[in-house]
């Protein structure tokens, strides 16, 4: 099983033909991951790695049966981008691109809610690292031989702090079922939340390891969530400690701008809640290993 | 990115929101200038720097001859003020806004911002202005009122109508009230502002509502389509350190401690300072160089963390994805052969072609002390911190 991507999934690179998107594509592919062509505006009809170029997602959707999508847009272009991809029938979108202004993804997230539930576009990010089913397919753009197959689920903000909590469980043989990145930014397209929901669902996963930073409401909401619907335990590690009142620490979403928003009132909530914490980030895989033990 | 309280009153100015007559002051002998071309008895000296709460920290001087107005100035140019919003090092006062005095009937509040839980843009108002809205929204939540706005056909009629009752307006200046409220709005979404707040909002004994003061921050990732708006940036209101990052494309965080750090991706960066935190250090700063840290952007990220005279070690952690620990590693040996290093240094590696990359390290000869995990390298260079206070006396 896993969540939203398996080898099946047939993938299109939005951004195909630039240096990014082609690389990416590349490393997309050589893991296994069913790339099946890409969308440049005005180089449709071209061949790029060997698979089709369209000049719109519609044309994707419909000549390859496109269902999944991962943009490499530059930020000016990149709402437009996802909401095309909404509009054409994705299923599931990804997208990589850091420094969207906030304004254009409230717009992208008003379009989205116009879509029946049923027929909603899934998005991800913005500037995130991707998604990975490990063992089937990378949407994304992590070094994949770090990440082994398995029941743990993950969702985080971060792309780098990911791959730190994936090496920590590979190097104690504990794999992973989906890695999923859901980014830095302040309106993101979906939450810690909404990817619980899925891992909730997924046979496969047997727990959920969620990596939270400063800033904004997901974390508490997420564990809210945990207590009323989760069977599964869920595992967290919220990030910024040390992070000052007020002052952006990289990620446009990671500022402390209201009452609940720093790590350590985080921790204190999601502890009410139920959650266990990974008391520090070196500690990641270790507090994994011991919530499976304690199942078996 | 902040902007000055006269920069947002003119910009809210060109959107129909009345302000004060009044006009800005480089010189002492700029503002009694500035004084004598606004009319009236009474003058207003506002020291202009990036924080709230000027009053308290005597940042602002209300004036009744033009020789106080000399006098006010004369104090609070080239002074540094200490707010709360501005942490213990305070903003240096290089700019003097001097307006017309105004004679208040009553004080209101009123913000917009990007609210991140419903992802639309909300209205905050109370008819009780002039404090701070975190203080009051402790004290009296029923006093505030929140209005959201879709953002497909943004602010309605009915909904400044409402906030503009939520104030007690007089019904004769309703319209007015719509307009300013209306004007507001529209200033938050067409120059991509993500917070507004005029605190207080005033109707005065003359029946007129203004603005005394205005707060604005823009979204750093729509700068580019907001020339106007990025002129604003005025870098003596910003930690030096992180002008100097902003110029080489780093992000960069001042902080107070004394272990420099170097790290790529925000997360694992937080993370990596909540480790050294752990270990019983105190990081100097935030610094997240990116995907793509070539040798010559590793460097630049040495020598801005080593230029903090505060630093006592350093501690490079990167988890390299698309990145290769070997690059990494010759970048980094690259830096310290070039910059003379007066401290110890703790380098991590991990991920993609890691093996090799610490070959490097240690085939290189330099006293560069390596660390395999997390809490290994924030043992290490806290340990290599105390060792040099130790040595320090």
């Amino acid at each position: 099983m896993a969540i939203l991507i398996n080898e099946k999934t047939r993938i299109i690179v939005q951004g195909f033909t630039g240096k990014i998107g082609t690389f990416h594509a590349q490393e997309m592919i050589g893991y296994g991951s069913n790339v099946v062509g890409g969308v440049t505006p005005g180089k449709g009809g071209q061949t790029h790695l060997g698979l089709p170029v369209f000049n719109t997602v519609k044309e994707a959707v419909d000549q390859v049966g496109a269902e999944a999508s991962i943009v490499f847009v530059p930020p000016a272009f990149a709402a437009d981008s996802i909401m095309e991809a909404a509009d054409a029938g994705i299923k599931y979108c990804v997208s990589i691109t850091d420094g969207i202004p906030t304004q254009d993804m409230m717009t992208v997230k008003n379009f989205l809610r116009r879509f029946p539930k049923n027929n909603r576009m899934l998005l991800t990010g913005p500037n995130c690292a991707g998604t990975i089913s490990p063992g089937r397919a990378m949407l994304g753009i992590m070094p994949g031989h770090i990440y082994i197959r398995g029941n743990v689920g993950i969702v985080g903000r971060s792309g780098t702090l990911g791959y730190e909590a994936a090496d920590q469980m590979r190097l104690l043989d504990i794999g992973i079922s989906t890695s999923v990145g859901i980014g830095g930014d302040p309106i993101p397209g979906s939450s810690h939340r909404d990817i619980l929901e899925r891992l909730e669902e997924d046979p496969e996963t047997k727990v959920a390891l969620m990596i939270g930073e400063i800033g904004g409401p997901q974390e508490v909401e997420a564990g809210r969530f945990a207590k009323e619907n989760m069977t599964k335990p869920l595992i967290a590690y919220i990030a910024g400690l040390t992070a000052p009142q007020g002052r952006r620490m990289g990620h446009a979403g990671a500022i402390i701008s209201s009452a609940g928003e720093s790590a350590a009132e985080k921790v204190a909530i999601l502890k009410e809640l139920g959650v266990t914490i990974c008391p520090t980030p070196s500690m990641m895989g270790q507090t994994v290993a011991e919530v499976l033990a304690k199942m078996q | 990115m902040n902007i000055h309280e006269y920069q947002a009153k003119e910009i809210l100015a060109e959107y129909g929101v009345k302000i004060a007559e009044g006009g800005l002051a480089y010189s002492v002998v700029e503002a009694t200038q500035r004084a004598r071309e606004i009319d009236g008895d009474v003058w207003v000296v506002k020291a202009q720097i990036h924080s709230g709460a000027r009053g308290k920290a005597g940042g602002i001087k209300i004036c009744r001859t033009h020789a106080e107005v000399e006098k006010a100035a004369e104090e609070l140019l080239g002074k540094n003020l200490v707010t709360n919003q501005t942490g213990p090092a305070g903003k240096t006062c290089s700019r003097l806004y001097i307006e017309a005095g105004t004679s208040i009937a009553k004080e209101m509040y009123l913000s917009f911002m990007i609210d991140r839980t419903s992802e639309r843009v909300i209205m905050v108002g109370s008819a009780q202005g002039g404090m701070e809205i975190e203080k009051l929204a402790e004290t009296n939540p029923e006093a505030i009122i929140k209005i959201y706005i879709e953002p497909a056909v943004g602010l309605q009629d009915f909904q400044a109508r409402k906030m503009a009752f939520a104030l007690n307006i007089d019904t004769a200046q309703l319209n007015h009230a719509i307009k300013t409220i209306k004007g507001c709005y529209r200033t938050l979404r067409d120059l991509d502002a993500n917070i507004l707040e005029i605190n207080p909002l005033v109707l005065t004994t003359n029946n007129e509502i203004i603005a005394l003061d205005a707060k604005m921050a823009f979204d750093e990732n729509a700068l580019f389509r907001r020339h106007k708006i990025a002129e604003l940036r005025d870098n003596s209101q910003v930690d030096s350190r992180e002008v100097a990052a902003a110029e080489v494309g780093l992000s960069y965080v001042g902080l107070d401690g004394d272990i420099g750090c170097m790290i790529n991706g925000a997360g694992l960066a937080m993370a990596t300072m909540d480790m050294i935190k752990l270990a019983g250090g105190e990081p100097a700063n935030f610094l997240d160089v990116g995907g793509g840290a070539s040798a010559e952007r590793t460097e630049k990220a040495f020598r801005l963390v080593l230029a903090d005279a505060n630093v006592k070690a350093m501690l490079v952690n990167i988890f390299a994805g698309i990145n290769r620990c070997d690059w990494i590693a010759e970048g980094v040996v690259h830096a310290v052969k070039n910059i003379d290093m007066k401290v110890p240094l703790v380098v991590r590696l991990s991920g993609t072609n890691v093996e090799e990359g610490r070959r490097i390290i240690a085939d290189s000869g330099l006293p560069i002390i390596t660390a395999d995990t997390l809490a290994d390298a924030a043992e290490k260079v806290v340990r290599a911190r105390n060792e040099v206070v130790a040595k320090e006396g």
